[in-house]
């Protein structure tokens, strides 16, 4: 794809389409009007498409039922279709017609987009959740897979940040690696992913236009992942974006414009309160420091972010070729100051058949470009602690006016090794990005005209991108003007391909109630990436001496070829089984342990189906589900780690003999027999449905077991060439239930009302580290690393017995009146001493819930729909206040600092950062939207219709902890960017 | 896209005319055939573009030299690059500015003594050093151990690489061949010398030499400390012939002289290595060195500048830094930025880290400490606290100002970076200041093959160089005795990293025969446990190495 045609201007392409769409209009007619009802209840039913049959010509039933169509002079016929009930086709005999549609109860013709190829829902034997667009999460989504947070039971969604563009940490069932990666598999439109991310976007699927999105398919239990095989232990997201429908042209616009308001600052003590704690505590030097001003740090680095979201879709048919084609432009404004991101995007997508659709094309192109400022986010940090008594600017020109710490004695004049002003962070670095992304497929699938029960299908896909960027600060500003400034760039480029072919061969059996449904097939996946190294320059342009790089470039790559198969069987459609088969081969690993094979086996019983449940009414489906499969995991590791090979150093890391410096060669650590981690997950499920499916449910226990883990462990000193190296030590296991319900309380023509709520439990164990299997000697590894002053320490521990992230900190000792005594813990092993040997296990920091409720509510033009999530029993270790709450953080080094007003409930002198009195449990329950529809129906001579739509994303959070939000990725809460609320307003316009 | 021009019968009828209704399908079957085929040719055996394997690397002496850069930059640098490509992995040390092996070394030896105390509490490893209570989880400790046997492996590769077997198969010979067999010699200087490093902090080490597969199933054994004294004893002795002769070797390069200081340095100590004294073998090494040709560099204070490299009178192996071609942010760099509030003039850098202080008792070893007579007292007062009333506090206590990144001339360093952050001072790991007072504490111990009369007129040089030419701060041999050594070494030899294995050696450094600012935690300073006088191995080894056993009461 070109990059000019990113840039071709909205304005330019509105016009093109109004012209091409004129001439669709004169013919000689005759109007039918009618209502359609359904056949349950007798109501109109609106929304129900109305097609005269082999043409374009269409219209959409009103609210209660009501149509007028104009066809040619009585003749033709008229298709009915709507989802959720059977197809009717009517002689368009009479000038009214009144229609009934049957509900389609068993959805027999409902396909799922599964691994390679698609499958009828009713034959579904695992745990498959699918989220189409009308249950997405609403308002201003930048980021595609925000639009699932809290929709399918056993998969969390953690936004990274409230940076614009800024990920998510996706965990489908806790996860199931500890170094390896734990992020899910996600295919897009048959492409997959590359797990890492493009340099200069803050997060790969940010690419990705949200509004182009069709439906998302969540494959949790191995029967439904294992066609992914080595991918799929931390589950798959399967992305299908929408299609080309055919017919008449059919003309979309949205645009989505918002506001983005803090909710919250982190809470720091005034600027008199410091004077006062000085005055009381300081040192003459310190009291002479103060300033006189009033200066809220954290209201000058942040602002009212502005987004606007605009998107214009066409598609239709030209002939038979069906089409779409969209445009997006977004533009956001960060709430911290000079945080902005532009994107533009564009999507085209031809699905045309051919030869009687004996052949069907997809053709899949999507591309899009950001244009990023990165805010300097040390400023978040900066602006919690930085003295509140000083001003911001001063009236020197040194440092370029910013008020800044001196020290005469330096050469720069500045305090060496504290914090810079915030403000001056932020307006002095100019951070920015501007990469581009394409993604685009093209399928065949061909039925054989000699058998057409047998398809042959070919994926061809890629994934380019080029990240680039720059990074510029000012010669003059503080933060780096020992080396006068920065002038640096970074660039890389990213080129993946796939392809895939299998076969397909689906047949039913009559005379012995069976039907087959069997793909066999192959599957290339090459992940290149090229990096390019740039010498470092300062900000007038003169390069920093012996920076140039000593490679140009850097091109990692890794190449996984896969064989794989599976078997759906149904019998009598009561007894389905599905098998799967996959053989998978990386470049990862050494020849002898490059492949390995991943079988799952499903079973499943539809009891609706059985004589006996067939005629009751009450029960509308009822089916039972059993899995057993293995998956396995290779992402999250070296490309290379099998391979002993040496590594240049830099110019600037030689060694000088004699008067000439070598640049130095070393060996890097390798592990000749590392292999695949794999993952064996047991799932155990029912789905079923009450009263015509006014109530459906489903319930999944799983059990998955991961052994070999690919873990960082320490190697015995003097055995390889790093003390820690990634290798197969260690199992863990992780126990769950999901719970699914939907509810349809109300279904008549002006009210609906429907509501679903899901709720995951996850329980997570380690249960062996080591190559000595639990050896005592080992404690564990940690993680969570603490933020701040104290260097070198963590929170948290990975250890055998317990969860992965379980706190592991001293016990705090407390006085009669309930406040910590500074210093003073538990001794857990009573050796009269304390040290680490009494680091205690406290609760894990992930949680042990999830709940996620759902609720969409119409009357007549009005909409009314939400969101709740929450977790439960997970923690957070507050490390704002560990880090900033005590007296050394103002007093106690060459300068003075804001602090925690924690500070006044502990009065600790220095910091306790190893107490446990920090972690606070962070349970928590969140409104994300709140989104309020009004459809005006047709308007402009009923040529178009137009909706309305007001949205408040994060509108409420209840939660007991004291920082700034509750939901925090990784345990340990620091300078969180915080999320915003943001309210908008967004109007839809098809034509 | 002009695939789509056609209409469906058109192509139908142009397939079927061209092949036939079989043919066409047999070419859809052949294609996915081809397909599946050549993606299956496309294999899975990628190789890194920059990276290069063994074969590659020691294809030529260049290469081997250049592999030898490692072996030795992994004493001098922190990884193979100024910051980011680290050789200890962060879950050992997080600051990649405390991975480097003289940081790490240097702290062991001189923040648990008289001699120095950082200011900033709250980095990694520090608390617990200075006050003599250190545990086995410490990054410091933990670090220097992995430091250690980082260059352990990187010399047992080397020695694997460059055997004769090897040499000879990459088709290298003659002289080529005769400087990759000294580098091979140097390599395992170096490996002895790290060794001693691990015999002198933690005793019991596990072993490893170049005949252990990497990456293998085989755990290392763990060597008593005497065991281990007397390998590194024949190691250097084995090697003493293949090694250069003294002064013959390239600047920076292990020579025949650097093997006698180590073994020499190791007698000494041997009666706290293995309990007998070995004082006669450490005169006889002493004299190999003083026999082959070094002298005194005449002034002190330009031991450890930024052109100290002009030295080589005196150095008989140093560790080279370079602002501009071997950064790091440990190494002597640390010592140039590390002293309290020294200026950024004085030190040359652009500024102090605020950290380094002695305590009083170490500074009042010099009875005058302007620097005006005795000119090894170099401390910065101004500003300064000569007692250290806080541990924690960057003003109390005096700071150095011993390592200045300035010329003999007062100039800049040579190859300053623009932004002064790096230094261009050489650290001198062996130097002939050392072999006299090695020589006359050996005499005084009872040690034969030396004289006092030697002795004393070894002591007196120094005492006469320090006091810039003048013989008024010599003395008799009266004075001469084993507690004047100690005090003479912690003047001459202070910032160095001798001081801890010295106080060892005088059964000073945990018992209460020597107090010092906050020694054992508290400001008049108070005896701790004996099991200090050695380091604890890490945790993470020893559940790594089921062969090993930690040292005694850790």
């Amino acid at each position: 794809m070109h990059n000019s045609t990113f840039y071709l201007k909205g304005s330019w392409l509105l016009l093109l389409l109004f012209i091409s769409s004129i001439n669709l209009y004169a013919q000689q007619t005759v109007t039918v009007t009618g209502t359609v009802r359904s056949a349950a209840d007798g109501l109109g039913l609106p929304g129900v498409s109305v097609r005269l049959k082999g043409t374009a010509k269409a219209t959409v039933t009103g609210p209660e039922g009501k149509f007028s169509i104009s066809v040619p002079s009585r003749q033709g016929v008229l298709e009915f279709t709507s989802i959720g009930f059977l197809k009717q086709e009517v002689i368009a005999s009479s000038s009214i017609l009144n229609v009934t549609l049957q509900e389609d109860n068993a959805s027999l013709s409902e396909v799922v987009v599964v691994g390679y190829g698609t499958t009828r829902k009713q034959d579904l034997t695992g745990s498959v959740a699918v989220v189409s667009s009308k249950d997405f999460q609403k308002g201003n989504i930048t980021t595609p897979e925000q639009m699932l947070a809290g929709k399918v039971a056993g998969v969390s969604i953690t936004s990274n940040s409230g940076q614009p563009g800024s990920g998510s940490t996706i965990r489908i069932r806790g996860g199931s690696s500890l170094n390896a990666s734990n992020d899910p598999l996600i295919v897009i439109d048959g492409v997959p992913l590359e797990n890492g991310g493009v340099s200069g976007a803050s997060n790969p699927l940010s690419f990705i236009n949200p509004n182009d999105i069709e439906s998302f398919t969540v494959l949790k239990d191995a029967s439904a992942s294992a066609i992914y095989g080595a991918r799929a232990a931390n589950g798959v997201i399967i992305i299908t974006t929408k299609k080309g429908l055919g017919g008449e042209l059919k003309l979309g616009f949205n645009s989505v414009n918002s506001l983005s308001k803090i909710i919250k600052k982190v809470d720091v003590l005034s600027a008199d309160q410091i004077r006062s704690i000085v005055n009381a505590n300081g040192t003459q030097k310190q009291k002479d420091m103060l300033g006189a001003f009033n200066t809220n740090w954290q209201d000058l680095i942040y602002q009212d972010g502005l987004a606007t979201d605009n998107n214009l879709n066409i598609s239709g048919g030209i002939k038979n070729l069906p089409y779409r084609l969209s445009v997006g432009y977004q533009n956001q404004r960060g709430i911290l100051r000079t945080d902005e991101l532009q994107k533009t995007s564009l999507a085209f997508v031809l699905n045309p058949t051919f030869f009687d659709n004996h052949l069907k094309v997809d053709l899949n192109l999507k591309g899009s470009t950001l244009k990023t400022r990165f805010a300097n986010t040390a400023a978040i940090g900066g602006a919690v602690s930085f003295d509140p008594t000083q001003a911001v600017y001063t009236n020197r020109t040194d440092y370029n006016g910013y008020w800044e710490w001196l020290d005469p004695s330096t050469p720069s004049g500045l305090v060496n090794l504290v914090g810079r002003n915030p403000v001056g962070l932020l307006e002095q670095r100019q951070d920015r990005s501007n990469p581009y992304r394409s993604i685009g497929n093209l399928q065949l699938d061909y039925k054989f005209h000699f058998l057409p029960d047998l398809h042959a299908n070919l994926n061809a896909g890629y994934d380019v991108a080029t990240g680039k960027g720059t990074v510029f600060v000012d010669q003059n500003a503080a933060e780096t003007i020992n080396r006068a400034g920065i002038n640096t760039q970074y660039k890389q480029t990213r080129m993946n391909t796939v392809l895939d072919f299998y076969l397909n061969y689906v047949k039913e059996f009559k005379s012995i109630k069976s039907r087959v449904d069997a793909t066999a097939g192959y599957s290339y996946n090459d992940y290149l990436t090229k990096v390019y190294n740039f010498a470092d320059f300062d900000a007038n342009g003169n390069k920093i001496a012996n920076s140039d790089p000593t490679f140009p470039f850097n091109k990692p790559q890794n190449r996984l070829i896969s064989y794989f198969g599976r078997l759906n069987y149904n019998y009598d459609e009561r007894y389905l089984l599905t098998a799967t088969l996959r053989r998978d081969g990386s470049s990862r690993f050494a020849p002898k342990y490059k492949y390995a094979l991943f079988p799952s086996i499903a079973l499943a019983w539809t009891l609706k189906n059985e004589d006996f449940l067939k005629n009751s009414k009450d029960l509308s489906a009822l089916k039972l589900r059993a899995s057993y499969g293995i998956t396995g995991q290779q992402d999250g590791i070296d490309n290379y780690g099998y391979l002993s090979t040496y590594n240049l150093s830099t110019p600037n890391a030689s060694y000088q003999f004699g008067n000439a410096f070598y640049q130095m060669y070393r060996p890097s650590a390798y592990i000749s027999n590392i292999k695949w981690e794999q993952t064996a997950t047991t799932n155990i499920g029912v789905d079923a449905g009450f009263l015509d499916n006014r109530i459906t449910g489903s319930l999944d226990w799983y059990y998955k077991k991961t052994s070999d883990l690919l873990n960082r462990v320490p190697q015995p000193a003097g055995t390889n060439f790093s003390a820690t190296a990634v290798v197969n030590v260690g199992n863990m296991n992780n126990k769950g239930l999901e719970l699914t319900l939907g509810f349809v309380p109300v279904r008549t023509t002006d009210l609906n009302w429907d509501f679903s709520f899901n709720a995951t439990y996850n329980k997570n164990t380690i249960t062996n580290l080591t190559v000595v299997p639990n050896d005592p000697n080992y404690k564990g590894f940690p993680a969570g690393s603490i933020a701040g002053g104290v260097s070198g320490q963590y929170a948290l521990i990975n250890a055998v017995g317990g969860s992965k992230n379980t706190f592991y900190l001293f016990e705090q000792a407390y006085d009669q009146s309930g406040k910590p005594i500074e210093g003073l813990y538990i001794d857990q092993n009573g050796d009269g001493q304390v040290n680490e040997n009494d680091f205690h296990k406290g609760k894990p920091a992930d949680p042990k819930v999830f709940l996620g409720f759902s609720n969409n509510m119409s009357y007549k033009q009005w909409s009314l729909s939400f969101t709740l999530r929450a977790n439960l029993g997970n923690y957070v270790y507050n490390n704002i206040r560990s880090q900033t709450g005590n007296l050394a953080q103002i007093t106690g080094s060459a300068i003075l600092a804001n602090a925690s007003p924690n500070y006044l409930v502990t009065n600790f002198k220095t910091q306790q950062v190893l107490s446990d009195y920090y972690i606070e449990n962070a349970s928590f329950l969140k409104m994300d939207n709140i989104n309020l529809g009004y459809r005006f129906g047709k308007i402009f001579q009923s040529k178009a219709s137009l909706q309305l739509s007001a949205t408040v994303q994060n509108v409420f959070t209840i939660t007991k902890y004291s920082g700034l939000d509750p939901e925090v990725p990784f345990g340990v809460d620091n300078n969180l960017y915080p999320r915003p609320r943001v309210m908008s307003l967004g109007v839809n316009v098809n034509f | 896209m002009l695939i789509f021009n056609f209409s469906k019968n058109q192509m139908m009828n142009t397939l079927h005319k061209k092949y036939g209704r079989v043919n066409f399908l047999r070419m859809v079957s052949l294609a996915c055939l081809a397909i599946t085929v050549l993606g299956a040719c496309k294999k899975l055996d990628l190789v890194p573009t920059n990276d290069l394997t063994a074969d590659k690397v020691y294809a030529n002496p260049a290469g081997y030299k250049q592999a030898l850069a490692k072996v030795y930059g992994a004493f001098a640098l922190t990884g193979n690059a100024t910051t980011g490509q680290q050789d200890i992995p962060v879950e050992i040390i997080k600051d990649e500015g405390n991975s480097d092996f003289l940081r790490l070394y240097w702290n062991l030896q001189e923040l648990t003594t008289d001699e120095a105390a950082w200011s900033w509490q709250s980095d990694a490893g520090i608390q617990g050093l200075h006050e003599l209570s250190w545990s086995s989880i410490n990054s410091i400790i933990n670090g220097l151990y992995y430091r250690s046997f980082f260059q352990i492996t990187l010399c047992n590769d080397f020695i694997r690489q460059s055997s004769d077997d090897n040499i000879a198969k990459r088709g290298i010979s003659g002289t080529d061949a005769d400087d990759i067999r000294k580098y091979r010699a140097e390599s395992r200087f170096l490996r002895a010398y790290q060794y001693w490093v691990l015999m002198d902090i933690y005793g019991n080490p596990p072993m490893v030499t170049e005949a252990i597969e990497v990456g293998g199933k085989d755990f290392p054994k763990q060597i008593q400390r005497k065991d281990l004294f007397t390998y590194i004893e024949s190691e250097l002795k084995a090697i003493e012939n293949d090694l250069a002769a003294p002064k013959t070797n390239e600047y920076g390069r292990a020579d025949r002289a650097a093997a006698w200081a180590l073994l020499s340095r190791m007698y000494l100590n041997a009666e706290v290595y293995t309990g007998s004294p070995k004082y006669t073998e450490a005169i006889a090494y002493c004299n190999k060195i003083t026999q082959a040709g070094y002298t005194l560099h005449n002034n002190y204070r330009e031991l450890t500048i930024a052109d100290n490299n002009l030295n080589t009178d005196e150095f008989i192996l140093t560790i080279n830094y370079d602002g501009t071609s071997t950064q790091n942010y440990g190494g002597t760099t640390y010592l140039m930025h590390g002293p309290a509030h020294v200026p950024a003039e004085v030190s040359g850098s652009n500024g102090d880290w605020g950290g380094l202080r002695f305590t009083e008792n170490f500074v009042n070893l010099f009875a005058d400490k302007t620097g005006n007579t005795d000119s090894r007292a170099q401390f910065y007062r101004t500003s300064q606290n000569l007692e250290m009333t806080e541990l924690y506090v960057s003003t109390d206590g005096y700071s150095s100002t011993k390592f200045r990144n300035k010329t003999r001339s007062g100039g800049p360093a040579p190859h300053q970076d623009a932004a002064k952050d790096f230094s261009d001072i050489d650290f001198p790991l062996f130097r002939l200041g050392e072999t006299y007072l090695i020589y006359a504490e050996a005499v005084l111990r009872g040690g034969s093959g030396g004289s006092l009369s030697t002795a004393l007129d070894y002591i007196n040089k120094l005492r006469t160089r320090a006091y810039n030419g003048s013989t008024t701060g010599n003395i008799s041999s009266t004075a001469l005795t084993t507690d004047f050594i100690l005090d003479e070494r912690g003047r001459e030899l202070y910032y160095e990293a001798f001081r801890r294995t010295d106080l060892i050696r005088y059964n000073k450094f945990t018992t209460n025969a020597y107090l010092w600012a906050w020694k054992g935690g508290v400001r008049a300073g108070t005896s701790v446990a004996a099991k200090f006088n050695l380091f604890p191995l890490p945790p993470t080894d020893l559940s790594a190495n089921p062969n090993l056993t930690q040292n005694t009461g850790y």
